[in-house]
């Protein structure tokens, strides 16, 4: 027994942040003060408070240190963990009451919060089977093994309502219905973690914070459609959730969790990881099992549904991490429990990565139904320097932008979608007053131009006509027929993609052009950027009566763009400008703007 | 894309030819495993040149156009060899909107190469990244395993100049 245990964040954004070499200090420290006995060092998944990190908890008295260095940990041992007085320096603000320190779960950022498929990140310790078996790990597929027919567990998930969490919001029942009505010699189980929505990283951390979960929940599935093998799909750019799935796959094989007999019912199932090469069509279900046959990651047309014809052939079902990770709670929970929470088609709740120009980035699992608001506002924080919040990105290259006046919606699928953007697999980046619309919207286009996979005409072609138009309006060279011709053009990407990709790729356009059309309009007819953003619409110019001539843009300019004699008001001179920003950057006076 | 890189010479040794029948053989009798052969022989030589391609078609029996296919398909396979130091600059939408752009810009215009290319001496390549998932320490730059976060573009010249 320890008398004290100290929570440290192994999530990417922590170890980036020097978590690992915080742990090894901390174990330092432990032992040169004797406390190896009384004191355990965990390291756990992603708290969810990314903007802090690295993050560590001390229980019993679940303080919270944020931004902690390894210079701190030596106080810490000493102070803390040696003579019980928390180090009030390090504990994060919201913590620190008038009446002393407040739970972590009375805070702003986790009080709203839901934690469902997030339930043990933060909490366990993802590299040991044994933790996640303390936190009734494995009893549901036990229980499902045990006391279900394959179609009452399929019966639940209908029950529960839940949707698939990787974009589309298919119910997760139906699917599995629909696969185990086809019979074959060989099913197959598959796992999207091909996580590609820049800005989200909820299954990453799922994956590295709770990875058993997610191999329980395919056990449940193998078990209820009658496959026996599966394949985890997983982005080779997250090497720690590959090293912690690869040892949670060892020890659930070594626990008898995988493999033949499970829980000495005759049922054998076991997973195999398969690394993905950084190619974003592969989130596509179909592009994805191609991949899997070892293939260029190309979609294939639908139908054949994977259902009936899906990996190497075979009756497939595909699901996302986060949907997997809700699968064993709604077992031991039961349909109603999770159908109790959420709106009236979306049930249950949603992970989100918050990103961008707000104070509180990091990930937070919210009942579906809360409204955008209060994400952002009062969860996330707000934005911060005093900034004005100008739109929110969901849903990734294939989601559009939700403006200030749908602030107050209730998020879920059905919502999102009726204002042109979507859930997709959870990213939510917020954009204030000095990000540009139509530079965003550049800014996805080039994305998807680069990631189509180039099997379809209207993707291939059409992406990359999108996006000269919009470089052309960035430049100023674009003219009120050009607004016309994208819109055109959209929609007939939209009607005309053979895959998700194509087919949701216009959207950051459409969404722009819907609510954003002045900052358009103010490229193409006034030749202005408004937010300051498109360079060839920029002007620096330095106001004469601020300026006190102390020649320092001059000096800085790489141009030699700036004019002046000393003690004198200095010009900047646009034909030799190259917009660098450098002299504004170094005025002293607040003499140099954008316009 | 620039002529310099097409001069490298292939070098491969007896050793890691031996490492890559290894792995081959390993694999043969798994379905798909162009895939994870792939991504193993770039680990042994670091990139994927026409060389190793066609062992690889050769002992797997596979046309050397579907192996060429699928390793020019996916963007973490590279047919150049990369610098000592890989600087990739994440341009996820995260990162984006908090000025990596910019930090690409700046590490390009010091290093004087454009994304996907090497520096002549083979010190230094440029790339950009797609989300690296650490979205909470944006905007994000890493250079081969370790990860520079919260940066600004005054940031860049001095982490660069750690490495040369």
């Amino acid at each position: 027994m320890f008398r004290s245990h100290v929570l440290v964040c192994g999530g990417t954004g922590c170890t980036s942040s020097g978590s690992v070499k915080i742990i090894e200090a901390l174990q330092e420290e432990i032992k040169k003060n004797g406390l190896e006995k009384e004191v355990s060092v965990v390291q756990t998944g992603c708290h969810g408070l990314c903007a802090l990190g690295p993050i560590m908890i001390v229980y019993p008295d679940a303080c919270f240190y944020s931004m902690v260095k390894e210079e701190d940990v030596s106080e810490i041992v000493s102070e803390h963990l040696l003579k019980g007085r928390p180090v009030q320096r390090l504990l994060y603000t919201e913590t620190v009451t008038e009446d002393g320190i407040k739970s972590l779960n009375e805070t702003d950022f986790y009080k709203k919060q839901h934690r469902i498929a997030l339930r043990n990140c933060g909490v366990i310790n993802p590299e040991n089977i044994e933790e996640y078996i303390g936190t009734d790990g494995y009893s549901a597929l036990g229980k499902v093994l045990t006391e279900y027919t394959p179609d009452d567990v399929i019966q639940t998930l209908l029950d529960s309502g839940l949707r698939g969490r990787g974009g589309g919001g298919f119910p997760t029942g139906l699917k599995w219905k629909l696969a185990k009505g086809n019979d074959a010699d060989q099913k197959y189980v598959c796992c999207n973690a091909d996580e590609g929505d820049p800005g989200a990283f909820m299954d990453r951390s799922v994956l590295e914070g709770d990875p058993h979960v997610v191999l329980e929940a395919m056990a449940i599935a193998g078990y209820a459609i009658g496959a026996s093998q599966g394949y985890i799909y997983i982005r080779a750019e997250y090497p720690i959730a590959v090293e912690r799935l690869q040892i949670a796959i060892d020890q659930a094989r070594e626990y008898g969790m995988l493999g033949d007999n499970i829980f000495g019912t005759g049922f054998n199932f076991d997973i195999g990881l398969r690394l993905g090469a950084g190619a974003f069509v592969c989130g596509e279900e179909t592009a994805l099992m191609t991949s899997i046959e070892g293939n260029r990651g190309e979609p294939r047309p639908r139908p054949p549904f994977p259902a009936q014809k899906g990996l190497f052939g075979k009756p497939t079902i595909l699901n996302n991490v986060e949907t997997y990770a809700n699968i064993p709670q709604i077992i031991l929970n039961g349909a109603q429990w999770f159908s109790s929470m959420g709106t009236e088609k979306s049930k249950g709740t949603k992970v989100f990565a918050l990103g961008g120009k707000i104070k509180n980035t990091g990930l937070v699992e919210i009942p579906m139904g809360t409204t955008l608001r209060d994400v952002v506002e009062e969860i996330g924080g707000g934005i911060p320097n005093g900034k004005k919040f100008k739109a929110a990105q969901t849903g990734g290259p294939s989601g559009g932008c939700i403006p200030e006046q749908h602030y107050d919606i209730p998020i879920d699928y059905d919502n999102l979608i009726s204002i042109g953007s979507m859930m997709g697999s959870g990213g939510l980046i917020v954009m204030d007053e000095d990000n540009c619309m139509v530079d965003i919207a550049k800014f996805f286009l080039e994305f998807t131009v680069d990631e189509s996979c180039g099997k379809c005409t209207p993707c291939r072609i059409g992406t990359k006509r999108l996006y000269e138009i919009l470089d052309k309006i960035t430049k100023g060279q674009g003219t009120l027929e050009d607004l016309d011709k994208l819109e055109e053009l959209c929609y007939y990407i939209k009607d005309n993609s053979l895959c998700g990709l194509g087919q949701t790729a216009p959207n950051p356009v459409l969404s722009t052009l819907k609510y954003f059309r002045n900052e358009y309009v103010a490229h193409v007819v006034d030749k202005k950027c408004p937010s300051g953003v498109c360079k060839a619409l920029l002007s620096y110019v330095i106001d004469a009566d601020k300026c006190k001539g102390c020649t320092l843009c001059a000096r800085v300019c790489p141009n030699g763009a700036i004019e002046g004699k000393v003690k004198e008001a200095h010009v900047i001179h646009q034909n030799k400008c190259i917009k660098c920003g450098a002299c504004m950057e170094k005025c002293r006076f607040g003499a140099i703007s954008k316009q | 894309m620039s002529s310099q890189k097409k001069t490298v010479p292939f070098n491969g040794s007896k050793e890691q030819e031996a490492e890559l029948l290894k792995v081959i053989n390993a694999h043969k009798h798994d379905k798909g495993a162009l895939m994870p052969v792939l991504q193993e022989a770039q680990e042994i030589y670091g990139y994927l040149p026409i060389e190793v391609q066609t062992i690889i078609s050769n002992e797997m029996d596979i046309p050397l156009e579907k192996v060429y296919g699928v390793a020019t398909f996916y963007s973490q396979f590279s047919l150049n060899p990369k610098g000592k130091y890989k600087v990739s600059v994440c341009l996820g939408t995260a990162c984006y909107v908090k000025g990596s752009g910019d930090i690409f810009n700046k590490i390009s215009e010091l290093l004087k190469i454009e994304g996907g290319e090497c520096t002549p001496d083979g010190k230094f390549s440029l790339d950009a990244c797609r989300c690296i998932g650490a979205c909470g320490l944006a905007p994000v730059l890493t250079i081969n395993s370790d990860v520079y976060g919260r940066l600004t573009v005054d940031d860049v010249k001095d982490i660069i100049a750690k490495y040369e």
